[in-house]
């Protein structure tokens, strides 16, 4: 009697083959163009096919992950730069710029409102934002890696932190609390003596019609910036859509540049 | 792969009339490009005169669209208070500083027996704006002075500065008698006692 043989393949885990059935769909294969990373070639194609990724080269010198060389200032700043953007949306739902509601709503936001903590995240934020990108722009200029061929990211670096000085001033105003009156009132009246532009600055004299002066205090530009001669509703409304609008937008859009420029000039520079 | 033909010799002044055609670009000799091409079928315009044109209006639209943006961040109508308005009769004050226009106006109305610069009696209007830094000081009636809280400046009733980072006095506004016989205050014309504008017969009103 023959002895009837059967070939048993070994049964592969159940998590392994639901995976194996995942991947084949056609959704699957839509979204992700390439095998699983297992070699070199898919862990580069991973990089490039992927919209967010490819912001990130393929390849970083050892050096540029070590801490105690980059500080991790750069990437700090981006992550803070995100939590701002996520804390500052949530913000905006209970926020009213009007000298009526303003500072109320900001009392709110810690007495009136779920996880009031929230205002104290931006705020914190905020402020550990602009440490880190003073800390970011030491440590770039004590390893000389504002040197060709890095130096117009570096310049584009500086609006960056220009732009984040002025998103930390701009913000400022918002709780309308005496602190930020008096603050922006002092911090807008350099403004002022800004030359040609400002009513009280160098050259400003010289742009006349005659006796009329083309450069006063209702046409200058703290008037722009205020929208009026002192700080009041205007510039609560002006500073707030400057805060949540203008400003994230320019500094989002230097962002991609900035990251851009790191990979286009070579990478993270390396120790020398 | 073929080789790469040699590149044709391009002449700026194509260049700087935006001709993309390469055909055209080796084509056309410089004296043809200097004027209307010949070989374009266009009636009234060659293709590079009227690109020169559509070029300029477009860069002066641009730039009008940019002033106008300017433009817009200065209206016509702001809702601040007027530089100019009557605070009522010299007899609705005494000595001293009045603050009843200090909030709304802008203003400390102060009538003294003998003015620093003027030597009479009457009024001046000074105004609440520190000559340091722009903020509003506080009047405190126990030690007659102005002190301002964000760096400490302190001034006279008068309005000179003695103590605290502030350069110069407090200026003063216009103030005259109204045909009504009302006091009227006039912000929009300042005067600054370290230019001598003190002086001036409506930097005070005599009464």
């Amino acid at each position: 009697m023959a002895v009837e043989t059967k070939t048993v393949q070994p049964q592969e885990p159940a998590l392994t083959r639901f995976w194996n059935s995942l991947t084949e769909t056609q959704v699957w294969k839509s979204v992700f163009r390439h095998n699983r990373p297992d070699n070199d070639r898919n862990r580069v194609l991973v990089m490039l096919s992927n919209v967010f990724l490819h912001m990130h080269p393929v390849r970083i010198r050892k050096s540029g992950v070590k801490l105690r060389y980059t500080w991790c200032m750069g990437g700090l700043s981006f992550f803070l730069f995100l939590v701002l953007t996520f804390t500052g949306l949530l913000l905006m739902f209970y926020y009213r710029p009007t000298l009526e509601y303003a500072y109320s709503d900001i009392v709110g936001l810690r007495e009136h409102v779920p996880l009031g903590i929230m205002r104290e995240m931006h705020r914190w934020g905020a402020h550990a934002m602009v440490i880190t990108v003073w800390l970011h722009m030491f440590r770039v200029f004590m390893t000389g890696s504002y040197k060709p061929p890095r130096e117009f990211n570096w310049s584009v670096g500086v609006v960056m932190l220009v732009l984040t000085l002025l998103l930390s001033f701009t913000g400022y105003l918002l709780p309308w609390d005496q602190l930020a009156i008096w603050a922006i009132t002092v911090g807008s009246n350099m403004a002022r003596a800004t030359p040609f532009l400002g009513y009280e600055g160098p050259g400003a004299q010289l742009l006349a019609l005659g006796d009329v002066k083309l450069v006063h205090a209702g046409s200058d530009v703290r008037f722009a910036l205020l929208g009026g001669t002192f700080v009041g509703e205007g510039a609560l409304l002006r500073f707030y859509v400057l805060h949540c609008v203008g400003l994230p937008l320019g500094i989002a859009v230097l962002m991609a540049v900035h990251f851009w420029r790191v990979r286009k000039d070579g990478g993270i520079s390396g120790p020398m | 792969m073929a080789p790469r033909p040699a590149a044709p010799a391009i002449n700026p002044a194509d260049l700087a009339g935006k001709v993309t055609s390469p055909a055209a670009t080796v084509a056309k000799k410089p004296a043809a490009a200097a004027g209307a091409a010949a070989d374009d079928s266009s009636p009234l315009f060659g293709r590079r005169v009227w690109l020169g044109v559509a070029w300029t209006a477009f860069s002066a639209a641009s730039a009008a669209a940019l002033a106008a943006t300017g433009r817009f961040m200065y209206p016509n109508l702001i809702n601040e208070p007027p530089s100019q308005f009557k605070i009522g009769l010299p007899d609705d004050y005494g000595l001293g500083v009045d603050e009843r226009f200090k909030e709304t106006m802008g203003v400390w109305i102060v009538r003294t027996a003998d003015d620093v610069a003027q030597h009479a009696s009457g009024f001046y209007a000074l105004l609440v704006t520190c000559t340091h830094l722009g903020c509003t000081p506080n009047y405190l009636s126990a030690e007659s002075k102005f002190k301002c809280p964000c760096h400490g400046s302190g001034f006279r009733t008068s309005g000179i500065n003695f103590e605290g980072p502030a350069p110069r006095p407090l200026e003063r506004a216009r103030i005259v008698l109204a045909d009504d016989g009302q006091i009227l205050v006039d912000k929009s014309r300042k005067f600054q006692f370290e230019l001598g504008q003190w002086e001036d017969p409506e930097a005070f009103l005599k009464a």
